[in-house]
């Protein structure tokens, strides 16, 4: 038993180590700068020196910054979005029985089969048109057709798991529907949507086809690192890829607790 | 306003919104691919399929999810059987292992050009070890295994946790006393595995791989971001075609054709790895 329980644990250690390293690396590579991008052999330990000057040269390379910012727009906007049309629709699904839930909520499902190529390609035309076309906000409604499937399921669970009880207690002391709404229910699913919305944001700081094909000169921070892939040198690429990864880390860390619920829930 | 409204009255903002964002789009996509010149035709999947990197894509885009797609389910499947020993610590494990879900693809594939470069981080471990002499590259167009098994590693570094994610989801669901009876009957851990949790964990499984298997089919920054051009696959051809050539029919004609794969694999999957009507 011990024997077994061993290799167990040197198992979860070496894959832990998997997941970690590659990330430990591109953090070195990142802000080291020119210097250590062009260093043979490379160092495995960080710069004893991590010096004013190496990390002003990361802040420095604008294009990177600027483009982050757009994604920051891009991705604030998709979660509003998301919350807003997907939320009443989850509560919708999770208190109503009506002719037609489950076709919307296949239809819903459906969403997820089409990959976003087939979606980003002609909206480039239409938001030329609309004046859409190559702003973060353009980019951010691409981004909440990805994102809404997930919002709307996800909170229909989290209305469902909030015993409806409560509301009727509410409705029984005289709250309206809509004061019972925000002052009982509301405030229970609060932190189930914070978790959606923070997926929202993920999605859109990930998502590099859309971005690109609506974007020209506002390009999000994805989107400016698939366009200087082959000319920019390797510090710049490595520098956005570590900032790329750094929000997302941290907003796992944020909704670890809810992600196995979540995504049972979410899959079935 | 009667109550029976109010439901409608809640999805019809997120319907509205998919139909003008999602479905106007689609039937585009299809409408442009199947026009040229105004006609209906097919004349742009015949220029696709004229295309030289066409096979290519077709190849590389099937051999890398034939590939990394079955690894990943063993390697999830293996990593949450992993968990249930585990007593302590099992949230940091499990957090750990999840990181790679908020990672991109762009991201995931800029990690693993900063190790694989030819002055990275693997060659100076090589070095070090006296395996390799000096540098050695492994991602240009002389060496197509080296960079077909970069990319493999990639995608299964960054991907595996959006699989591990979901049967963690599932074994979560499955009642403690079923294993315990296949213990008490005297099963091995591989029968507990292979006749108790595999079963039940299908409908678990089913959604993992659909999942997983469309997301491989869209595969398409982690591919540039490590090869450039040198590795062509399905949608970096429709980016390119769109993007450098504003060829749209021709785009268009490559994002019918992933819509076409995706949901022919998603087909397969409900149909090979549905539920039997005994166990629902």
């Amino acid at each position: 038993m011990t024997v077994r329980r061993t290799v167990y644990i040197t198992g979860i250690v070496v894959l832990c180590a998997w997941t970690l390293v590659p990330i430990y690396l591109i953090a070195l590579a990142a802000v080291g700068g020119r210097t250590v991008v062009n260093n043979w052999p490379k160092p495995f330990l960080p710069p004893t020196d991590i010096s004013l000057e190496t990390m002003r040269e990361f802040l420095d390379i604008a294009g990177v910054w600027t483009s982050a910012l757009y994604s920051v727009e891009a991705a604030v906007l998709c979660m509003a979005f998301s919350i807003l049309l997907g939320v009443p629709a989850g509560y919708a699904l999770a208190r109503f029985a009506f002719p037609g839930a489950t076709t919307y909520r296949l239809l819903i499902l459906l969403t997820r089969a089409f990959p976003v190529a087939i979606l980003a390609l002609p909206l480039t035309v239409g938001f030329i048109r609309l004046g859409l076309y190559d702003t973060p906000f353009g980019v951010s409604l691409m981004h909440t057709t990805l994102a809404l499937p997930f919002a709307v399921l996800v909170s229909a669970s989290l209305f469902q798991a909030i015993p409806r009880e409560l509301e009727e207690a509410a409705w029984v002391f005289g709250c309206s529907p809509v004061r019972a709404f925000l002052r009982v229910v509301l405030p229970l699913a609060l932190p189930g949507i914070a978790a959606v919305a923070i997926f929202a944001f993920v999605i859109s700081w990930n998502e590099v086809f859309a971005a690109s094909v609506l974007t020209v000169r506002h390009k999000t921070l994805t989107a400016y690192l698939l366009s200087v892939l082959s000319e920019s040198p390797l510090h710049v690429q490595f520098a956005g890829g570590f900032l790329l990864i750094v929000p997302s880390v941290l907003f796992i860390f944020l909704v670890r607790k809810r992600l196995f619920s979540m995504w049972g829930i979410a899959t079935r | 306003m009667p109550a029976r409204y109010i439901p409608y009255l809640l999805i019809a903002p997120s319907l509205a919104f998919l139909a003008v964002l999602f479905f106007v789009p689609l039937v585009q996509t299809i409408a442009l691919a199947f026009q040229a010149g105004g006609i209906w035709s097919t004349a742009n999947f015949a220029r696709m399929a004229a295309d030289l990197n066409f096979t290519d894509a077709i190849v590389n885009t099937f051999g890398i999810v034939l590939v990394v797609v079955p690894l990943q389910l063993v390697l999830a499947l293996a990593m949450a059987m992993m968990l249930q020993h585990l007593r302590g610590g099992r949230d940091i494990v499990l957090w750990v292992w999840s990181i790679p879900l908020g990672i991109s693809d762009l991201a995931a594939g800029l990690v693993w050009l900063a190790i694989l470069t030819d002055k990275g981080y693997l060659n100076t471990i090589l070095v070090k070890l006296g395996v390799l002499s000096g540098p050695q590259s492994w991602l240009s167009y002389e060496t197509p295994v080296t960079l077909f098994a970069a990319i493999v590693v990639a995608e299964l570094w960054r991907a595996t946790a959006i699989v591990l994610v979901i049967l963690v989801a599932g074994v979560q669901l499955i009642p403690k006393e079923y294993g315990e009876a296949a213990d008490v009957f005297g099963a091995t851990p591989w029968q507990r595995f292979t006749r108790v949790t595999l079963p039940l964990l299908r409908p678990s499984i089913q959604t993992a791989l659909i999942l997983r298997t469309v997301l491989a089919f869209e595969m398409f920054a982690i591919v540039l971001s490590i090869g450039g051009r040198n590795f062509p696959v399905l949608v970096s051809e429709a980016f390119n075609w769109q993007y450098n050539q504003q060829d749209y029919g021709v785009a268009a004609a490559y994002a019918v054709i992933v819509m076409g794969v995706s949901l022919a694999a998603t087909l397969v999957y409900l149909r090979v790895l549905r539920t039997p009507a005994a166990q629902q």
